[in-house]
């Protein structure tokens, strides 16, 4: 018995906070973001750490991350999904068409977009689980058919032009079109702008006024999947499925169920981005949300995700989203040339990779 | 033995004209360690599913706490306190000790949307468990890749044991281990058996068997030799009927004894 004591003893020296740091998922993308800050202090003009410079770079992250969201969870999981950019499109498409062809109500459109995106949710889901082929092949499959049919159908929708347009128009006065478009807490920020709290212009309106309803999306669904994948069952879940789906399944988890609800989360999160970014440029197109799985799975790996599912988190994909938004922006304020951001990118992934190859092995304390 | 736990009567199992199981007869009682032992092939794997609620008997009674049952699926037989520590062990490295423990089981607080997992609870009872099976975890968040193979097989078996196993089956809990581990797991099963636990432990490996066994039953070709008390069997003797004699002594010889 003393034998077992004096071990335990010497086991905990050896956990230091450093140490229980370094296994949290999210901390490379923290990582991340710190060392972009950093960078963009000294190169950038510092408008872009302003108000607006901010709420400038968090748009395109919040688009990105609400898909990077779902793309995370869908990984911790233990499948991906190729499809969501192509998603984008085709659910922009099931909307434009809801709003200006059917002229339905702004509810009635963005119920039929969830359900049509949770229905190829579930199409994904149910090939991949009954065939058991990898997701990643079978979603790189509706990542074209998809983004054919968005094509096919924006044709059939306007008589032969790639473009969908008069959405704006059809959802003037709409109860709900506050929600989904626009800026939100105008009210705030024009009394913080006539305390002088914020920057105004001569006649007393704020230079920002409001925050963009993307960013409130991106940050309220980061809460909510962080609390649902740490503090639920349906997350032990998560990541038991993803873990290893025959164990989780051996020990009682509904491992079916949770890929599938993961599948249609996924494509949900898609159709989100594509009625924000529709409604927000007032058309869609063929092109929307091109090549954004691939961004999406960027973003989600440099948030800690493993390719290998059963590790990974949603704060870490808020992160990662973040560094993306950074980038892409950042380099406008600065004298480098924009077509540096792929490589940019490019370099950040690999840096990520490298990093959580590490990070997992001292989890699991393989050598 | 009227107070056996569960008692298998004559079990037949044919899987279309192979009969893997020939008339099986087996008991264990609570607070005794019940060796099953045979080679590769002799149906171990084919009895403990059927014991467990995988497979149905083909033919032959099984009578658990003096009632007559029949599984339907391993749900069943978990209900009633039947539990199943399979080699694979039903256990995710990357995640931690305490998840891994309550996997598909989790402790909830709350109500309606807002139920969420009693975390505080989990690790508790958790690290308690742990400690009472001689595990000193270094924290409850500690993943179970980083557990030893005793140790994980550890966890696995107080698991079953807190969700309520009467009767535990191990199949082949040593076969991977080196030697410390091999002696942890074989206290382990003690520990259990004293909490007044039936354990099955399933092995090809007589040493350990006779390490920690109470009785012992020999499976060889889907058919028992009958089973043996500790006290009036010696290790060759068990080694000799796994491998059904004969060969086994020339082979022992040639060998040294050392087998």
């Amino acid at each position: 018995m003393t034998v077992e004591t004096a071990d335990k003893d010497e086991r905990l020296k050896e956990s230091s906070f450093v140490s229980q740091l370094l296994k949290r998922p999210e901390l490379g993308a923290i990582a991340g973001v710190v060392a972009v800050t950093v960078f963009f202090l000294f190169t950038a003009n510092p408008v872009m750490f302003s108000l607006s410079g901010v709420l400038n770079f968090l748009t395109p992250a919040a688009q990105l991350g609400i898909l990077a969201l779902g793309a995370a969870l869908l990984m911790v999981g233990g499948e991906f999904d190729l499809s969501v950019g192509s998603m984008v499109a085709f659910t922009g498409l099931v909307f434009g068409v809801a709003l200006t062809v059917f002229q339905l109500p702004l509810l009635l459109a963005i119920a039929m977009t969830f359900a049509v995106a949770g229905l190829f949710g579930l199409v994904n889901a149910e090939i991949v689980l009954r065939t058991g082929l990898p997701s990643f092949i079978v979603t790189l499959a509706f990542l074209f058919i998809l983004r054919g049919l968005s094509l096919v159908g924006l044709k059939w929708a306007t008589n032969g032009s790639t473009q969908l347009r008069g959405i704006r128009e059809s959802v003037e006065n709409d109860w709900l079109a506050p929600v989904f478009s626009g800026r939100a807490f105008t009210g705030l920020f024009e009394w913080m702008a006539g305390n002088g709290w914020i920057e105004a212009f001569s006649n007393g309106k704020p230079k920002v006024d409001g925050i963009p309803v993307e960013i409130l999306w991106f940050v309220g669904l980061t809460l909510i999947l962080t609390w649902v994948l740490l503090r639920t069952p349906a997350g032990n879940w998560i990541f038991a499925a993803g873990g290893d789906a025959n164990s989780a399944k051996n020990s009682g988890v509904p491992v079916r169920r949770v890929k599938m609800a993961l599948f249609v989360l996924t494509a949900c999160c898609a159709a989100l981005v594509a009625i924000l970014t529709v409604l927000d440029a007032g058309s869609t197109d063929a092109r929307r949300g091109f090549q954004k799985e691939f961004e999406a799975i960027i973003a989600a790996v440099i948030g800690g995700c493993l390719l290998t599912g059963g590790y990974g988190s949603a704060i870490g994909a808020f992160f990662g989203s973040i560094i993306f938004g950074m980038v892409l922006i950042g380099l406008t304020y600065t004298q480098i040339d924009q077509d540096w951001y792929q490589v940019f990118l490019g370099g950040m992934l690999l840096i990520a990779v490298l990093f959580n190859n590490i990070i997992r092995k001292r989890v699991t304390g393989e050598r | 033995m009227s107070d056996a736990i569960v008692r298998m009567e004559n079990i037949e199992k044919h899987f279309g004209n192979i009969v893997a199981l020939s008339g099986v007869s087996f008991d264990v009682r609570p607070g005794e360690c019940h060796c099953l032992l045979g080679d590769n092939g002799a149906g171990k794997s084919t009895f403990i599913k059927t014991m467990s609620g995988v497979h149905k008997p083909t033919k032959g009674r099984m009578i658990v706490s003096g009632k007559e049952v029949v599984f339907d699926s391993p749900r069943e037989a978990m209900d009633a306190g039947i539990a199943t520590v399979y080699q694979d062990l039903a256990m995710i490295p990357l995640m931690s000790v305490t998840r891994n423990f309550w996997m598909g089981r989790e402790p909830t607080k709350g109500w309606g949307p807002f139920k969420q997992l009693d975390m505080k609870k989990a690790e508790q009872v958790t690290m308690s468990e742990m400690k009472r099976m001689g595990i000193n975890l270094r924290e409850a968040d500690q993943a179970v890749g980083t557990l030893s193979g005793g140790e994980r097989q550890t966890v696995a078996i107080s698991r079953a044991v807190y969700f309520g196993a009467k009767v535990l089956i191990l199949d082949e809990p040593t076969s991977a281990l080196g030697v410390r581990q091999t002696a942890s797991v074989l206290a382990t099963i003690d520990r259990v058996r004293k909490d007044g636990i039936a354990v099955v432990f399933i092995t090809h490996n007589v040493r350990h068997a006779m390490a920690v066994g109470d009785r012992f039953t020999v499976l060889n070709r889907g058919k028992t030799y009958g089973t043996s008390t500790a006290d009036k069997i010696t290790a060759s003797e068990l080694q000799d009927l796994m491998a059904g004699g004969q060969e086994m002594v020339e082979l022992e010889g040639s060998l040294g004894g050392t087998v």
